[in-house]
């Protein structure tokens, strides 16, 4: 394998023209980009940036939900819509909050964070390639993110309806989002998705066309890092189920503007027709949301038991199955719609399918484990975490998975927990144990491992403290989207909206971590890891060359 | 770029053209909004978008084409252009699934309640003659694919005659075709909007539409390339994504002749028939 020489890069030292490694002068480095790492950096800014506001949208909820009756609901709707707020504007006020945590936490924090980020970091690393295939088009990939976020908080403060702001939550369901949301609050978070969307199939072109042409001589498929296979089935999911939600949200745009009557049953049209567009996309969506966790997860089980993969090629085409069958099981998100018995078992069927494949990952992660040499660094703890949380979730997804039940848990914060253990709890333990794992590598500095740690167990704790008590409250029938209770509902929600605050805790240890590190951490090593580091990315220096392999190395 | 390049990938130099477009997209929805809804400026900020767009475009690819003549789309380059190339078809091809999802949704399942009583199209819509104008259409849409062919075997065998006279003749095929195609919405016996069926047949046809014009037009940029002489025997891909486009437009309009035209209009009262 080629060696490759670090230069002395600095991005501090402006007078390095002599060298081949030099950088473009900040507007253009930052604003004009055409490097893949420094596109992936702006896309972690962005996704951190994002994920602080959605975080903080989901902590006034918890507030609101600390206690029965509405606590501060009024007062914010009085701040956003002025002094002379109604209730129901209050309750609108409500349907944004949940509209705008859901959406912005999906399309600007997780999607951002694991594809453009990661992705574009270290996909062309571990391949062997010096870059992307389309360079330049991975730049507007991240700069369509920017007017598509903008349009999203731009919308809360134009009228949607009884109040200010897109208040039909992520899924955009007709009618509510049509005849039920007059105002153009809602055709600017339409023309938001549409958007991230175009955003994200440029994405998914270039990584497929990368990962299929730029590949380092040797590298065959099937010795590609599971992270790069995860990506690729990503991209695939990308490709095909997000031009049906943009079909799909332009009939909502005409029906809203243009008097078409697509989903106007008093038109003759069939709002159930939105759900199934809706959810061809939304179901191959949560794969998007979880498949490069899972490849992120198999890269660090494996360093940190210094042991390759158990059973490598069933985890690469476990994925690829996921990706498949998850396109052929949308409307278990739909079993209440009055769907036939014959549909819903053939869709509870088919969802159980993809128990199969994630199995594999599971038990093929606790066998790559079995008789490694284990280190328990800060990576392994939030992909060790990853692994039992993400089954968790898994668990209760085969319960809802089943029709009959979900005809009673449907809607119920049952559903609630179930989702935020395989995101919350999975994606975002992704997202943490990637960021541990490659953050010497991105930054040249290493992280406090102490801190780490404490992240890890102080947002461990509180993320379980803050879900946990949803599975209760779902199957005591608690619904969601209220900001309101009885009584009886009490107790666990305000075990809830403690949770919260924990996490909340946690998340201040991450970025005292972050700063601290940044400024004060110590140098990183090619190579932090050791011996069980195999990757591409551990044989360049930290951070890497400014244009890396300019020959490419050879794999045998 | 870096002097020690030791490979045939395009490493390049930084662009601002990715930020204009994003700040032009911008716009344009912020502009389209505004202007659906009434707020003065909406339709300036929106056309200024729509220019931004199209300016970002113009010189992105007039890049791209420097990029080609400087030698930088080396074979394996040209093997992204083209993987490029497929994949975003594909993700048009799932574009329109969505509306011929909506448009057989309703065909196969209409209402039961009023105003449609399961009656598709609904009552009191008269369709066009799937045999008068659509059929001419899907002759013209047909023999351009064979035209388009022609040029594109002109241009292997070094002719620049015929690829110019082929393409001349696509194009023109291919605005023969828009313009019937604007001349039967002027003429259609229902409206845009107010039931499924017209609701479906505009927005299926009129997507189409759009991508036939998208197409002609990145033919009308390669016919002005073939007399530039921009084109070899062994380097055309630009030729070749816009033929490839343009049997995609071709083929959706097979399914939209058949499906909406033929079979969607089917036991309808016809219209001046």
């Amino acid at each position: 394998m080629t060696t490759i020489v670090a230069d002395a890069h600095g991005a501090h030292d402006a007078h390095d023209h002599h060298d081949a490694d030099h950088k473009p002068a900040f507007f253009q480095r930052w604003f004009m980009s055409t490097n893949h790492k420094d596109i992936g950096t702006l896309y972690l800014i962005f996704a951190i940036i994002a994920g602080i506001i959605g975080g903080a949208i989901s902590g006034l909820m918890r507030a609101e939900l600390a206690q029965p009756g509405i606590q501060y609901l009024h007062t914010w709707a009085m701040m956003s819509d002025g002094p002379d707020a109604t209730m129901d504007q209050a309750y609108h006020l409500w349907n944004v909050l949940i509209t705008a945590h859901g959406l912005i936490m999906v399309f600007f924090m997780v999607m951002p964070a694991m594809i453009g980020g990661f992705g574009n970091w270290f996909v062309p690393i571990m391949i062997g390639a010096p870059d992307m295939a389309f360079p330049r088009m991975n730049n507007i990939s991240f700069w369509l993110l920017i007017p598509a976020f903008a349009l999203l908080l731009g919308s809360t403060f134009v009228p949607g309806g009884t109040g200010n702001g897109a208040g039909t939550g992520w899924t955009v369901y007709a009618p509510l989002s049509t005849s039920g949301s007059a105002g153009p609050a809602v055709d600017l978070a339409i023309l938001s998705l549409h958007i991230a969307g175009a955003s994200s199939i440029l994405g998914a072109v270039n990584f497929i066309t990368t990962i299929f042409n730029m590949r380092a001589p040797g590298m065959t498929l099937h010795k590609m890092p599971l992270f790069v296979w995860s990506v690729l089935v990503t991209a695939f999911l990308l490709l095909l189920a997000l031009p049906v939600l943009a079909a799909a949200i332009t009939m909502l745009l005409t029906d809203r503007n243009f008097g078409t009557t697509f989903y106007d049953a008093a038109g003759g049209g069939d709002p159930e027709l939105y759900q199934h567009l809706f959810w061809f996309f939304g179901h191959p969506e949560v794969y998007i949301m979880i498949l490069p966790g899972f490849g992120i997860v198999s890269q660090i089980i494996s360093t940190f038991s210094r042991k390759p993969i158990f059973g490598y090629l069933g985890m690469a085409y476990a994925m690829v199955a996921i990706g498949v069958v998850g396109f052929v099981v949308w409307a278990h998100h739909m079993f209440t719609t009055g769907m036939s018995v014959n549909v819903k078992m053939y869709f509870t069927a088919a969802t159980m399918v993809i128990a199969v494949p994630t199995g594999i990952k599971i038990f093929s992660w606790i066998a790559t484990m079995w008789g490694g040499s284990m280190t328990y660094k800060t990576p392994m703890v939030w992909a060790l975490g990853f692994i039992f949380m993400f089954t968790v979730g898994g668990v209760t997804g085969v319960v809802l998975a089943n029709g009959g039940v979900d005809d009673v848990m449907h809607d119920t914060y049952y559903v609630v927990a179930h989702f935020h253990y395989v995101l919350s709890l999975g994606a975002v333990f992704g997202l943490f144990a990637g960021f541990y794992y490659w953050f010497p590598k991105m930054s040249g500095k290493m992280y406090n491992e102490f801190l780490g740690q404490l992240h890890f167990w102080v947002f461990f704790i509180g993320v379980n403290v803050l879900f946990f008590p949803m599975h209760f409250l779902g199957l005591s029938g608690m619904p969601r989207r209220y900001p309101d209770y009885p009584e009886a509902f009490a107790y666990w929600n305000a075990v809830a909206s403690h949770g919260y605050e924990i996490m909340a805790a946690g998340m201040g240890v991450f970025f005292i971590n972050l700063i601290w590190s940044l400024i004060a951490g110590k140098k990183a090593d090619a190579n932090p890891w050791g011996e069980g580091a195999t990757t591409l990315e551990w044989t360049l220096s930290s951070p890497p060359p400014f244009h890396q392999f300019e020959t490419l190395p050879q794999i045998d | 770029m870096a002097g020690a390049k030791n490979h045939d990938y395009h490493i390049l130099p930084p662009s601002i053209w990715p930020l204009m477009g994003s700040m032009s997209a911008l716009a344009l929805a912020v502009g389209a909004v505004m202007w659906m809804h009434e707020y003065a400026g909406g339709g300036g900020l929106f056309f200024l978008g729509v220019a931004g767009v199209l300016a970002t475009m113009f010189f992105w690819w007039s890049d791209v084409i420097r990029e080609a003549h400087a030698g930088d789309h080396t074979p394996v380059v040209q093997l992204h252009l083209r993987y490029g190339m497929i994949l975003f078809i594909a993700s048009e091809v799932m574009f329109f699934v969505g509306w011929f999802w909506a448009f057989f949704d309703f065909s196969l399942f209409p209402s039961a309640l009023a105003p449609i009583k399961g009656l598709f199209p609904s009552e009191g819509i008269e369709v066009m003659n799937a045999f008068e104008l659509p059929l001419l259409n899907t002759l013209i849409l047909l023999c351009s694919g064979t035209t388009v062919t022609w040029a594109h075997h002109a241009l292997i065998h070094g002719d620049r005659d015929g690829l110019k006279k082929g393409l001349l003749a696509t194009i023109i095929l291919g605005a023969l075709f828009s313009a019937i195609q604007a001349y039967e919405y002027a003429h259609a016996p229902f409206e845009f909007g107010g039931t499924p069926y017209s609701s479906g047949f505009y927005m299926a046809t009129g997507f189409h539409g759009f991508h036939v014009l998208v197409g002609t037009i990145f033919l009308i940029v390669c016919y002005i390339r073939a007399v530039r002489g921009d084109f070899t025997p062994r380097q055309h891909f630009g030729f070749e994504a816009a033929a490839w486009y343009w049997h995609f437009v071709d083929v959706v309009w097979l399914f939209l002749f058949v499906a909406v035209y033929v079979w969607g209009g089917w036991g309808a009262p016809v219209h001046g028939g």
